[in-house]
Protein backbone atom coordinates (compact mmCIF):
# COMPACT_ATOMS: atom_id res chain seq x y z
CA UNK A 1 0.00 0.00 0.00
CA UNK A 2 1.04 3.56 -0.62
CA UNK A 3 0.45 6.10 2.13
CA UNK A 4 0.72 9.87 1.93
CA UNK A 5 1.17 11.68 5.23
CA UNK A 6 0.61 15.42 5.11
CA UNK A 7 0.73 18.09 7.80
CA UNK A 8 -0.40 20.89 5.49
CA UNK A 9 1.45 23.96 4.33
CA UNK A 10 1.37 26.07 7.46
CA UNK A 11 2.70 24.38 10.58
CA UNK A 12 4.70 21.23 11.28
CA UNK A 13 3.03 18.48 13.27
CA UNK A 14 5.83 16.38 14.80
CA UNK A 15 3.47 14.44 17.05
CA UNK A 16 1.72 12.97 14.01
CA UNK A 17 4.92 12.29 12.09
CA UNK A 18 6.51 10.52 15.09
CA UNK A 19 3.46 8.29 15.55
CA UNK A 20 3.30 7.36 11.88
CA UNK A 21 7.05 6.75 11.72
CA UNK A 22 6.81 4.27 14.61
CA UNK A 23 4.07 2.45 12.71
CA UNK A 24 6.18 2.41 9.53
CA UNK A 25 9.01 0.74 11.43
CA UNK A 26 6.67 -2.17 12.17
CA UNK A 27 5.22 -2.20 8.63
CA UNK A 28 8.16 -1.96 6.20
CA UNK A 29 6.02 -3.54 3.46
CA UNK A 30 4.18 -0.23 2.87
CA UNK A 31 5.51 2.73 0.92
CA UNK A 32 5.13 5.90 2.95
CA UNK A 33 5.85 9.49 1.96
CA UNK A 34 5.61 12.05 4.77
CA UNK A 35 5.28 15.77 4.10
CA UNK A 36 6.56 17.11 7.42
CA UNK A 37 6.68 20.91 7.05
CA UNK A 38 9.33 23.23 8.48
CA UNK A 39 10.70 21.19 11.39
CA UNK A 40 14.04 19.87 12.69
CA UNK A 41 12.69 16.40 13.37
CA UNK A 42 13.22 13.74 10.71
CA UNK A 43 11.35 10.47 10.31
CA UNK A 44 13.75 7.52 10.65
CA UNK A 45 11.69 5.10 8.58
CA UNK A 46 9.31 6.94 6.29
CA UNK A 47 10.50 8.81 3.22
CA UNK A 48 9.98 12.49 3.85
CA UNK A 49 9.88 15.92 2.25
CA UNK A 50 9.30 19.27 3.90
CA UNK A 51 6.84 20.53 1.33
CA UNK A 52 5.19 19.40 -1.90
CA UNK A 53 4.53 21.75 -4.78
CA UNK A 54 0.84 21.74 -5.80
CA UNK A 55 1.37 19.50 -8.85
CA UNK A 56 3.43 17.00 -6.87
CA UNK A 57 0.93 17.14 -4.04
CA UNK A 58 -1.93 16.31 -6.42
CA UNK A 59 0.01 13.45 -7.98
CA UNK A 60 0.98 11.95 -4.61
CA UNK A 61 -2.57 12.37 -3.37
CA UNK A 62 -4.05 10.74 -6.48
CA UNK A 63 -1.72 7.74 -6.35
CA UNK A 64 -1.85 7.11 -2.60
CA UNK A 65 -4.06 4.32 -1.26
CA UNK A 66 -4.45 5.92 2.14
CA UNK A 67 -4.04 9.49 3.45
CA UNK A 68 -2.85 10.47 6.93
CA UNK A 69 -3.16 14.06 8.06
CA UNK A 70 -4.30 16.66 10.55
CA UNK A 71 -8.04 17.28 10.92
CA UNK A 72 -8.20 20.28 8.59
CA UNK A 73 -11.25 20.73 6.37
CA UNK A 74 -9.03 21.08 3.30
CA UNK A 75 -7.24 17.79 3.98
CA UNK A 76 -10.48 15.93 4.74
CA UNK A 77 -12.23 17.26 1.64
CA UNK A 78 -9.22 16.50 -0.54
CA UNK A 79 -9.35 12.88 0.59
CA UNK A 80 -13.13 12.57 0.40
CA UNK A 81 -13.29 14.09 -3.07
CA UNK A 82 -10.92 11.45 -4.32
CA UNK A 83 -12.60 8.69 -2.35
CA UNK A 84 -9.42 8.00 -0.35
CA UNK A 85 -9.60 6.55 3.15
CA UNK A 86 -8.02 8.95 5.64
CA UNK A 87 -6.77 8.91 9.21
CA UNK A 88 -6.63 12.24 11.01
CA UNK A 89 -5.07 13.32 14.28
CA UNK A 90 -6.54 16.67 15.40
CA UNK A 91 -4.08 19.40 16.33
CA UNK A 92 -4.42 20.62 19.92
CA UNK A 93 -4.07 24.21 21.02
CA UNK A 94 -2.78 23.13 24.45
CA UNK A 95 0.23 21.65 22.64
CA UNK A 96 0.62 24.82 20.58
CA UNK A 97 -0.11 22.90 17.40
CA UNK A 98 -2.75 25.42 16.36
CA UNK A 99 -4.42 28.54 17.73
CA UNK A 100 -7.69 26.98 18.84
CA UNK A 101 -9.29 23.56 19.02
CA UNK A 102 -11.33 23.82 15.82
CA UNK A 103 -9.70 20.61 14.53
CA UNK A 104 -11.12 18.65 17.44
CA UNK A 105 -14.62 19.86 16.55
CA UNK A 106 -13.97 19.14 12.87
CA UNK A 107 -12.80 15.61 13.67
CA UNK A 108 -15.94 15.03 15.74
CA UNK A 109 -18.11 16.15 12.83
CA UNK A 110 -16.40 13.85 10.33
CA UNK A 111 -15.79 10.86 12.59
CA UNK A 112 -18.96 9.00 11.68
CA UNK A 113 -18.23 8.94 7.94
CA UNK A 114 -17.07 5.71 6.33
CA UNK A 115 -13.44 5.78 5.35
CA UNK A 116 -12.53 8.38 7.97
CA UNK A 117 -10.74 7.30 11.12
CA UNK A 118 -9.94 9.75 13.90
CA UNK A 119 -6.99 9.12 16.19
CA UNK A 120 -7.79 11.23 19.24
CA UNK A 121 -4.29 10.74 20.63
CA UNK A 122 -0.96 9.82 19.06
CA UNK A 123 -1.26 6.43 20.79
CA UNK A 124 -4.29 5.64 18.66
CA UNK A 125 -2.53 6.25 15.33
CA UNK A 126 -1.06 2.75 14.89
CA UNK A 127 -4.32 0.91 15.62
CA UNK A 128 -6.19 3.44 13.52
CA UNK A 129 -3.91 2.80 10.55
CA UNK A 130 -4.32 -0.95 10.90
CA UNK A 131 -8.08 -0.47 10.91
CA UNK A 132 -8.01 1.91 7.96
CA UNK A 133 -5.95 -0.43 5.79
CA UNK A 134 -8.72 -3.01 6.16
CA UNK A 135 -11.36 -0.45 5.14
CA UNK A 136 -12.87 -1.18 1.78
CA UNK A 137 -15.17 1.66 0.79
CA UNK A 138 -14.75 5.22 1.88
CA UNK A 139 -17.10 8.13 1.83
CA UNK A 140 -16.67 10.01 -1.34
CA UNK A 141 -17.74 13.53 -2.05
CA UNK A 142 -18.06 12.56 -5.70
CA UNK A 143 -21.56 11.47 -4.84
CA UNK A 144 -24.29 14.06 -4.61
CA UNK A 145 -25.11 15.88 -1.42
CA UNK A 146 -28.56 15.32 -0.05
CA UNK A 147 -30.19 16.06 3.23
CA UNK A 148 -31.94 18.96 4.90
CA UNK A 149 -29.53 21.72 3.89
CA UNK A 150 -30.01 20.96 0.19
CA UNK A 151 -33.78 20.68 0.63
CA UNK A 152 -33.97 23.99 2.49
CA UNK A 153 -31.95 25.87 -0.12
CA UNK A 154 -33.88 24.27 -2.96
CA UNK A 155 -37.20 25.27 -1.37
CA UNK A 156 -35.92 28.81 -0.90
CA UNK A 157 -34.89 29.04 -4.57
CA UNK A 158 -38.21 27.65 -5.75
CA UNK A 159 -40.08 30.30 -3.80
CA UNK A 160 -37.75 33.18 -4.70
CA UNK B 1 -43.11 23.32 -10.43
CA UNK B 2 -42.24 26.97 -10.27
CA UNK B 3 -40.49 28.88 -13.03
CA UNK B 4 -36.84 28.38 -13.81
CA UNK B 5 -34.75 30.78 -11.74
CA UNK B 6 -31.43 32.39 -12.45
CA UNK B 7 -28.86 31.84 -9.73
CA UNK B 8 -25.45 33.40 -9.20
CA UNK B 9 -23.34 31.07 -7.03
CA UNK B 10 -20.26 32.88 -5.78
CA UNK B 11 -17.29 31.97 -3.58
CA UNK B 12 -13.57 32.35 -3.15
CA UNK B 13 -11.24 29.40 -3.69
CA UNK B 14 -10.24 26.26 -1.79
CA UNK B 15 -12.70 24.93 0.76
CA UNK B 16 -15.28 27.65 0.06
CA UNK B 17 -15.50 26.57 -3.58
CA UNK B 18 -15.71 22.89 -2.66
CA UNK B 19 -18.58 23.66 -0.30
CA UNK B 20 -20.33 25.71 -3.00
CA UNK B 21 -20.07 22.73 -5.37
CA UNK B 22 -21.64 20.57 -2.69
CA UNK B 23 -24.76 22.75 -2.88
CA UNK B 24 -25.27 22.04 -6.58
CA UNK B 25 -28.10 19.51 -6.13
CA UNK B 26 -30.14 22.36 -4.61
CA UNK B 27 -29.86 24.27 -7.90
CA UNK B 28 -31.30 21.52 -10.08
CA UNK B 29 -33.66 22.73 -12.77
CA UNK B 30 -32.43 26.31 -12.55
CA UNK B 31 -29.87 28.31 -14.52
CA UNK B 32 -26.64 28.84 -12.56
CA UNK B 33 -23.77 31.22 -13.23
CA UNK B 34 -20.70 30.46 -11.10
CA UNK B 35 -18.45 33.27 -9.96
CA UNK B 36 -15.09 32.47 -8.36
CA UNK B 37 -11.41 33.37 -8.32
CA UNK B 38 -9.79 30.61 -10.33
CA UNK B 39 -10.15 29.82 -14.03
CA UNK B 40 -9.08 26.21 -13.37
CA UNK B 41 -12.33 25.57 -11.47
CA UNK B 42 -14.16 25.51 -14.81
CA UNK B 43 -13.29 21.82 -14.90
CA UNK B 44 -15.63 21.20 -11.94
CA UNK B 45 -18.86 22.58 -13.36
CA UNK B 46 -19.32 21.00 -16.76
CA UNK B 47 -21.05 23.33 -19.21
CA UNK B 48 -22.25 25.86 -16.64
CA UNK B 49 -20.95 29.39 -17.20
CA UNK B 50 -18.08 30.56 -14.99
CA UNK B 51 -17.03 34.14 -14.44
CA UNK B 52 -13.65 34.78 -12.84
CA UNK B 53 -13.06 37.64 -10.44
CA UNK B 54 -9.96 38.89 -8.70
CA UNK B 55 -8.86 37.11 -5.51
CA UNK B 56 -8.53 39.57 -2.64
CA UNK B 57 -8.00 39.79 1.09
CA UNK B 58 -9.68 42.40 3.19
CA UNK B 59 -6.37 44.25 3.55
CA UNK B 60 -5.99 44.82 -0.17
CA UNK B 61 -7.85 48.10 -0.62
CA UNK B 62 -7.34 48.53 -4.33
CA UNK B 63 -8.20 44.89 -4.88
CA UNK B 64 -11.40 45.33 -2.87
CA UNK B 65 -12.48 48.20 -5.08
CA UNK B 66 -11.73 46.25 -8.22
CA UNK B 67 -13.52 43.10 -7.11
CA UNK B 68 -16.52 45.14 -5.97
CA UNK B 69 -16.68 46.68 -9.44
CA UNK B 70 -16.32 43.25 -11.07
CA UNK B 71 -19.10 41.74 -9.00
CA UNK B 72 -21.39 44.72 -9.55
CA UNK B 73 -20.86 44.47 -13.31
CA UNK B 74 -21.55 40.73 -13.31
CA UNK B 75 -24.72 41.10 -11.25
CA UNK B 76 -25.99 43.95 -13.42
CA UNK B 77 -25.42 41.81 -16.52
CA UNK B 78 -26.78 38.57 -15.11
CA UNK B 79 -29.65 40.01 -13.05
CA UNK B 80 -30.06 36.82 -10.95
CA UNK B 81 -33.19 35.97 -8.98
CA UNK B 82 -31.06 34.35 -6.28
CA UNK B 83 -27.50 34.79 -5.03
CA UNK B 84 -25.93 32.01 -3.00
CA UNK B 85 -22.51 32.06 -1.34
CA UNK B 86 -20.36 29.94 0.95
CA UNK B 87 -17.91 32.81 1.51
CA UNK B 88 -15.60 34.35 1.87
CA UNK B 89 -15.03 37.98 0.88
CA UNK B 90 -16.25 37.79 -2.75
CA UNK B 91 -19.42 36.09 -1.55
CA UNK B 92 -19.89 38.77 1.07
CA UNK B 93 -19.82 41.45 -1.62
CA UNK B 94 -21.98 39.38 -3.92
CA UNK B 95 -24.72 39.02 -1.29
CA UNK B 96 -24.43 42.67 -0.24
CA UNK B 97 -24.66 44.06 -3.77
CA UNK B 98 -27.14 41.47 -4.99
CA UNK B 99 -29.54 42.28 -2.19
CA UNK B 100 -29.52 45.90 -3.27
CA UNK B 101 -30.23 44.86 -6.84
CA UNK B 102 -33.31 43.00 -5.70
CA UNK B 103 -32.08 39.40 -5.62
CA UNK B 104 -32.97 36.94 -2.87
CA UNK B 105 -29.79 36.09 -0.99
CA UNK B 106 -28.45 32.95 0.66
CA UNK B 107 -25.38 32.78 2.90
CA UNK B 108 -24.06 29.39 4.01
CA UNK B 109 -21.21 29.89 6.45
CA UNK B 110 -18.28 27.53 5.88
CA UNK B 111 -18.05 24.22 7.67
CA UNK B 112 -14.53 25.29 8.61
CA UNK B 113 -15.98 27.91 10.96
CA UNK B 114 -16.63 25.59 13.84
CA UNK B 115 -16.51 27.71 16.95
CA UNK B 116 -17.59 31.06 15.63
CA UNK B 117 -18.91 32.46 12.39
CA UNK B 118 -16.46 33.94 9.94
CA UNK B 119 -16.17 37.72 10.07
CA UNK B 120 -18.02 37.92 6.75
CA UNK B 121 -20.58 35.47 8.11
CA UNK B 122 -21.33 37.64 11.13
CA UNK B 123 -21.71 40.86 9.19
CA UNK B 124 -23.77 39.39 6.37
CA UNK B 125 -26.77 38.55 8.58
CA UNK B 126 -28.96 41.59 7.83
CA UNK B 127 -28.34 41.17 4.08
CA UNK B 128 -29.00 37.44 3.78
CA UNK B 129 -32.62 36.36 3.29
CA UNK B 130 -31.54 32.84 4.17
CA UNK B 131 -28.68 32.97 6.68
CA UNK B 132 -27.24 29.57 7.59
CA UNK B 133 -24.46 28.10 9.70
CA UNK B 134 -23.39 24.48 9.33
CA UNK B 135 -23.00 24.03 13.07
CA UNK B 136 -25.96 23.64 15.43
CA UNK B 137 -23.92 25.25 18.22
CA UNK B 138 -23.61 28.49 16.25
CA UNK B 139 -27.31 28.88 15.44
CA UNK B 140 -29.26 31.73 17.04
CA UNK B 141 -33.05 32.33 17.07
CA UNK B 142 -32.70 35.45 14.90
CA UNK B 143 -30.09 33.74 12.66
CA UNK B 144 -27.91 32.27 11.50
CA UNK B 145 -30.03 29.11 11.37
CA UNK B 146 -28.89 25.52 11.26
CA UNK B 147 -30.57 22.91 9.08
CA UNK B 148 -27.66 20.63 8.16
CA UNK B 149 -24.29 20.73 6.44
CA UNK B 150 -22.77 20.13 3.01
CA UNK B 151 -21.89 16.57 3.99
CA UNK B 152 -25.58 15.79 4.19
CA UNK B 153 -25.85 15.46 7.99
CA UNK B 154 -29.29 15.64 9.51
CA UNK B 155 -30.38 18.57 11.62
Amino acid sequence: MKLLVTVGAQLPFDRLIRAVDAWVEDHPEHRVLAQIGETDERPAHARWTKFLMPDDFDREFDTADVIVGHAGIGTLFAAMQRGKPILVLPRESARRETRNDHQIATARAFESYAGIVVAWTADEVAAGLDRLLETEGSTTLAGETGGPLIERINAFIESA
Amino acid sequence: MSARKKIVAISSGGGHWIELLRLRPAFKGHFVVYVTVNEAYRAHIGNAPLRVIRDVTRWDRFGLLEVTAQITRILLQERPDVIVSTGALPGFFGVLIGKRLGAKTIWVDSLANVEELSMSGQKIGPHADLWLTQWAELARPQGPHFVGNVLGSEA
